[in-house]
């Protein structure tokens, strides 16, 4: 066994991919949103802004700068509005200035696609997106996404380094699809106690849409589409890799992995034990007698905890 | 000041002919597209951005991060010039290592009268911590980046020595890395020495310095003021390079005796730190106590024997301009043999007679600071204003000890790549030394800074002055 890597480094890459996936995530619900605002009155355009807003936890900063929620105010807010904190643009520096702190732990080929995708994204942010070219913004946002993990798949040395980068992305996944789901719940909720009945198909679809799920999902589903199926994939599926389950099957791959590595178990790894069991074993029937949104916020605490216990385990900061 | 009909110019004699290091060059050059080359200059930039080699400027806003110009025009040097070169850096390297370790000894070039006193009683760059402390292996000056300039044929002169913290080298490296990615032809048509090898060298020079009590094989980090830091790319580079881990002050902490890092099992000891923070910000123990750079308690460690650190505290002493000043007797002192490079000749303001000179002909003098570094707080004479001239008189008048002066020199010019084809700009060249216990060792190449500005003598990349490659030609 070689030498350990610095906590600083480790935390490094954690919150590197940890930003990346929260950029990947932001540009995914912008899309699809569009995509819904597209097909309907504008006071449901609106609603679907907002609730996009809602879920990335921008209301108030949001609503104290605009009065009214309209498409092109929505998204320049998200991708380029320094009012909020957590602008893509911001979320995608983060990204980059992590990456050169841990210049020496990464790939050459993973920190060229970052200094890359950061200098193109960049440049097109720096001026506001109109509805004419938020299309190809969005596919350089998502490209940014690709290079990276294709970047680390294919170069970067299955040390340490890579199982704490990896950590960082499931972390932030998992804790992203939750609460994508989690917004939709009271569109969701009543209609699975109608047996048979149908969502709104425009709904359904922007809610897969959301977390880039809507070919698989129609591919393993024959096109049928019920509230039932859909909370089952999300959550329990674990051929989806944006679902709980296939994050947290391998988030526990990872920190087992970084157990061996250390030669000791820490917290996280007993905390993982525990959610990722439990997820093997949950049924969708117990989702919905446990209620939706209680499953929810109760998985994106464990979630948080996780992330925390990670930082403590693998002494992130002094 | 233009190239006048005294400026050396490296490629071409004064009848227009091509100099023999460059004749394959140039053969080459002649059979290009001038588009072709335009096009590949553009490319280079843009590869040294998208590698994000690049320095850090601060600005108004963010700190900004900057390209330093790159020009595609090697610079080139015969091997029989860089033999004698070498012999006279090699000469020079281990003059200063001795003389600093007798100034934090015995003192006897003091003793002999040979340098007084005061160059360094109350001079910053000198620490008491240091004296009567002999470093591991007895090295001081670990990496040195030795300034050159030349002026004619067979005349080089050494402009400044940099044994605090010399940086640069990864220019070196990253300027070859592109020149080959662009032009791989050319080197399969000129000999040219390679670099490549410095981050290993780099390593194994710094691993022969580890403390005694270092058993098997040492622990190497590099120790960066952090990612704003102008030569963060540097660091980052060459931690890489030597698969050295690259640590800021936070990770380090004094445990059990050592100066260890904090890792995720927990802190770690470290063997050699080569530390790329000055010395003021090393220790808040014993230097500047608002310094959260260093690490405290590390000067105690490295007393006890507990840590190699290169370059060693202290030796930034030997950076003063007013200790360049009497280099040449240092170097006889200590090596019994007269110069082999030459320094420029230096006015000590400090001495009446001098400075009487200096004052009576600063038209045509270039003036530093004896501290000063990076080209700022110098005047250059022949291009200076009646205002700054004015300026600089009474700042003489009032602290003169605080200044030398040299004549402006014709340094040499290399033609650079323009829009309009070659043209010639003035340059210097710091090639970078290594020192280990039983080794001084120089790699063949180096970094040459370049005036982009026509007629410009200042090549510091503080000031807008680009890179060349320097190419060392094998026998």
């Amino acid at each position: 066994m070689d030498r350990h890597m610095l906590g600083r480094t480790a935390n490094g890459l954690f919150w590197m991919f940890r930003y990346l996936e929260r950029v990947e995530n932001t540009a995914r619900l912008i899309d699809a949103a569009q995509r819904m605002a597209l097909t309907r009155d504008i006071v449901s355009a609106a609603e679907e802004w907002r609730s996009v807003i809602e879920t990335l936890g921008q209301r108030v900063a949001y609503e104290s700068k605009h009065g009214t929620y309209t498409g092109v105010q929505a998204w320049n807010f998200l991708l380029r509005d320094r009012d909020n904190p957590a602008n893509l643009h911001a979320l995608m520096r983060s990204v980059r200035t992590n990456a050169r702190a841990v210049r020496t732990a990464i790939s050459s080929e993973l920190w060229t696609a970052i200094n890359e995708s950061w200098m193109e994204i960049d440049d097109a942010l720096s001026r506001p997106i109109a509805q004419s070219n938020l299309g190809d913004v969005i596919k350089l946002i998502k490209r940014a996404g690709t290079l990276a993990h294709g970047a680390v798949a294919n170069s970067m040395l299955r040390d340490a380094g890579f199982n704490f980068a990896r950590a960082g992305t499931f972390v932030e996944r998992a804790d992203s699809t939750a609460r994508v789901l989690d917004m939709k719940y009271y569109l969701l909720l009543p209609s699975v106690s109608y047996v048979g009945s149908s969502l709104d198909a425009g709904q359904w679809d922007q809610l897969l849409r959301s977390v880039s799920g809507d070919r698989a999902f129609r591919w393993l589903n024959a096109g049928k589409a019920d509230a039932r199926g859909i909370v089952e994939f999300l959550i329990l599926d674990e051929r989806f890799p944006r679902s709980l389950a296939y994050s947290y099957s391998l988030l526990r791959q990872n920190l087992t992995t970084l157990s061996r590595l250390h030669g000791t178990e820490g917290r996280a790894s007993e905390l993982i034990r525990d959610s990722a069991t439990a997820l093997a074993d949950l049924t969708i029937d117990a989702v919905f007698d446990e209620g939706l949104h209680q499953f929810l916020t109760g998985f994106q605490r464990r979630n948080a905890e996780i992330g925390n216990a990670i930082a403590e385990d693998y002494r992130f900061l002094a | 000041m233009t190239g006048t009909a005294e400026t050396f110019d490296e490629m071409f004699d004064p009848t227009g002919e091509v100099r023999s290091g460059y004749a394959d060059y140039c053969v080459w050059y002649d059979e290009q597209e001038v588009d072709l080359l335009r096009r590949k200059h553009k490319e280079a930039e843009a590869s040294f951005r998208r590698t994000g080699i690049t320095f850090n400027v601060y600005g108004e806003h963010d700190a900004e991060e900057r390209l330093i110009p790159f020009d595609m025009v090697p610079r080139i040097i015969t091997a029989r010039e860089w033999r004698r070169l070498t012999r006279g850096i090699e000469q020079r390297v281990s003059a200063l290592n001795a003389f600093i370790h007798d100034l934090y000894h015995r003192q006897e070039i003091i003793r002999s009268g040979r340098v007084p006193q005061r160059l360094f009683a109350g001079n910053e760059a000198w620490l008491a911590n240091m004296v009567g402390f002999t470093p591991p292996g007895g090295v001081y000056t670990h990496i040195v980046g030795i300034d050159l300039v030349r002026t004619g044929p067979d005349d080089f002169f050494v402009l400044e020595d940099n044994a605090r913290t010399p940086s640069g080298v990864s220019y070196m490296l990253e300027n070859r890395e592109t020149m080959m990615a662009m032009f791989p032809e050319l080197f399969t048509r000129v000999p040219v020495a390679t670099v490549s090898d410095y981050p290993r060298r780099l390593a194994r020079s710094l691993a022969a310095c580890a403390p005694k009590m270092t058993t098997g094989k040492p622990t190497l980090a590099v120790l960066t003021p952090g990612i704003y830091n102008s030569a963060y790319y540097e660091h980052a580079f060459l931690a890489d390079q030597m698969g050295a881990e690259l640590v800021e002050g936070c990770d380090l902490r004094v445990v059990n005796g050592r100066v260890a890092m904090r890792t995720t099992m927990g802190y770690e000891p470290i063997d050699v730190l080569y530390r790329r923070v000055d010395d003021e910000f090393l220790d808040p123990l014993t230097f500047n106590p608002d310094s959260v750079l260093g690490v405290p308690g590390i000067m105690d460690v490295y007393r006890s024997g507990g840590i190699t650190i290169a370059n060693a505290p202290g030796t930034g002493i030997a950076d003063d301009k007013a200790i360049y000043s009497f280099m040449p007797e240092i170097v006889e002192f200590y090596t019994g043999e007269k110069p082999l490079l030459p320094n420029v000749e230096t006015h000590r303001c400090a001495d009446p007679e001098s400075l009487k000179y200096v004052l009576d002909n600063l038209e045509e003098l270039v003036v530093k600071e004896v501290h000063g570094s990076g080209g700022y707080g110098m005047l250059i004479g022949p291009t200076a204003s009646k205002k700054e001239i004015r300026h600089f008189r009474h700042k003489l008048e009032a602290k003169p000890e605080n200044y030398i002066a040299q004549p402006t020199l014709a340094l040499s010019t290399c033609p650079i790549f323009t829009n309009k084809g070659l043209s010639p700009r003035h340059l210097d060249l710091r090639p970078f030394v290594l020192v280990s216990p039983d080794n001084v060792e120089i790699v063949p190449g180096g970094l040459t800074r370049v005036a982009l500005k026509k007629g410009s003598l200042v090549v510091n990349s503080s000031q807008g002055g680009g890179t060349k490659d320097t190419w060392v030609l094998k026998d």
